[in-house]
């Protein structure tokens, strides 16, 4: 009497057999352990970036080349007046002379630190968040009108390079998230079939008792679905674990790029909801795929 | 005119013809013809044999009636409507109104007899607390109440048989279409079987059996019979005759009917 103590839900998904479940969880699985892996390369890279060009915008330095001392000295002072009346210069500070002679004594030895050898003056300017590109050229001229020999340096420009790099391999492992995920749409649609082949003798019989096509695809989308998660949610273990390992690493380490590309809490929780993802992706897949197979029988 | 039969269901109360075949012809690919030009319509709560050699294109037919072909010509209307042309999707809903007993029996192989005979209703989406009476008086009535939990390849040819007519006739449908239902049991359950045809047919079952067995059909006394010779009846009007053919009618048909020996 196992009729009677089963409810019909679980009596409609013996309709197809409960067997081995093959090798779909485990494809599944790898799939998934390189799609969070790329998608945690991907928003880590997207977070390096965002936070660099929060650090990097606004920031400018001039650099005075100008061999005489005093007039060099002069320049910095009325640079120094122009930026105390000017509301889109948010902060400044003169590099000071000693600090530049130790930081190039490494290279020039003990002549750096003697007062023949000429340097630039240094100021690092900071502009207001919005400042207009109009505003900033205006800034500009009015440098160069006080010392005709400043050269000004976006900070941004130093790291452009680096930024382009980061930003093509931030879309580079985004599509490899892409193509996973197309990849594993397939695989679906391909163990969909193949189970749909094998039990197409009960699924005439279903039909021929009446059953409509959304009752034998449940069947499928429901066992497809768990298997889906069953392999989404290994991979994601396996990757959340190296990824540990990777940050653990880079914290020994203690580099400031390490600490750049740290994955916040929302891309943690983005990296969680992939399993979810893959299975809502595999559940529709495989009902769409059977419904297809199906709409060929009478 | 009023259909016989005592219906459970209102709408073919005043439905006359069940089924309607209308120069209907059905090939598979490219291959001749294997059922030509069939005519005949059945009547609501009807008894009727088909027979006819092996090849004569029996099971084709009934594969007609229990949708599970189309026709490749002609019209085929069940239940008032033109099935042709209709939408596969609504198929299904009358596919339920029609129970089929297969020559194969088709069991489902992995499903306990229990579940087998309960299928109809389970996909009808019946409550599983409306089920188990219904089917373990089923299982009893057929002989097989001890083996409600067997798998079908633990079951003789004649219980599987016992078990698909079960299934087919566990949902009281509307039309029983059988295919050699009695081939695999002994005289005394065919005897059985056949008045579980007879008792569900007083219900206003519509009954379609092909077979080759003439005591079986010898067994319903108004009972009308077709008969099938190389995909043609053997009366291409769509005469339904009673063995041996006579000159009466049917009133209901408005054709000429035999009168039980």
């Amino acid at each position: 009497m196992n009729g009677a103590r089963i409810s019909a839900k679980a009596a409609q998904r013996r309709w197809l057999p409960e067997g081995r479940r093959g090798p779909m969880p485990w494809i599944i699985a790898i799939m998934m352990f390189l799609t969070v892996l790329s998608a945690a390369c991907a928003l880590g890279l997207g977070h390096a970036l965002w936070k660099m060009r929060g650090d990097l915008a606004g920031g400018y330095t001039i650099q005075i080349v100008e061999a005489n001392a005093a007039k060099r000295a002069e320049m910095v002072r009325q640079i120094e007046g122009f930026f105390h009346g000017e509301t889109a210069v948010r902060s400044y500070r003169v590099v000071l002379e000693s600090r530049l002679r130790e930081q190039l004594a490494p290279w020039l030895g003990e002549d750096a630190q003697s007062g023949d050898l000429p340097i630039p003056a240094l100021i690092d300017m900071s502009l207001a968040p919005g400042t207009s590109p109009s505003k900033i050229s205006e800034i500009s001229r009015e440098i160069i009108a006080r010392a005709p020999a400043a050269r000004i340096d976006a900070h941004q420009s130093y790291l452009a390079p680096v930024e382009a790099l980061m930003r093509a391999l931030m879309w580079a492992a985004a599509g490899l998230v892409g193509l996973m995920l197309l990849v594993t749409g397939a695989v679906v649609v391909l163990a969909a079939r193949s189970t749909h082949d094998a039990h197409r003798g009960t699924i005439d019989i279903m039909h021929m008792l009446g059953a409509t096509d959304l009752q034998i695809a449940r069947l499928f989308q429901r066992r497809i679905a768990l298997d889906a998660l069953l392999g989404a949610i290994v991979g994601t273990i396996a990757a959340a674990a190296l990824l540990w390992l990777i940050d653990r690493n880079l914290a020994t380490a203690g580099s400031e790029l390490a600490a750049l590309i740290a994955l916040p809490w929302r891309s943690a929780a983005v990296l969680l909801g992939l399993p979810i993802f893959a299975m809502l992706v595999a559940a529709l897949t495989a009902r769409i795929t059977v419904m297809r197979a199906l709409e060929r029988s009478l | 005119m009023k259909a016989q039969g005592f219906g459970r269901g209102c709408s073919w109360l005043h439905m006359d013809r069940i089924i309607q075949f209308e120069n209907i012809g059905l090939r598979y690919g490219a291959d001749a013809e294997v059922l030509s030009d069939i005519n005949f319509s059945l009547t609501t709560g009807g008894f009727y044999f088909l027979t006819g050699a092996s090849g004569a294109g029996k099971t084709s037919l009934l594969k007609l009636l229990y949708l599970a072909q189309r026709p490749t010509r002609g019209v085929l209307r069940l239940f008032d409507e033109d099935v042709v042309m209709m939408h596969r999707s609504r198929l299904p809903g009358f596919r339920r109104r029609i129970g089929v007993v297969f020559q194969d029996f088709r069991l489902v192989p992995h499903l306990s007899a229990f579940d087998n005979v309960a299928l109809p209703l389970r996909v009808a989406g019946m409550a599983e607390r409306e089920i188990v009476g219904p089917v373990e008086e089923m299982l009893d009535w057929v002989g097989l109440g001890g083996r409600q939990d067997a798998l079908p390849a633990s079951l003789s040819g004649g219980e599987q048989q016992r078990i698909a007519i079960a299934r087919a006739v566990i949902g009281r449908p509307d039309i029983l279409v059988a295919d050699e239902p009695t081939g695999n049991v002994d005289p005394e359950m065919g005897k059985r079987l056949i008045g579980l045809f007879e008792a569900l047919n007083r219900l206003g079952t519509t009954i379609v059996i092909a077979t080759h067995d003439l005591p079986l059909i010898g067994q319903i006394s108004h009972a009308q019979m077709m008969r099938l010779d190389k995909g043609r009846l053997i009366d291409p009007t769509g005469a339904l005759r009673f063995p041996p053919a006579s000159g009466a009618r049917d009133e209901r048909a408005g054709l000429p009917l035999g009168k039980a020996q």
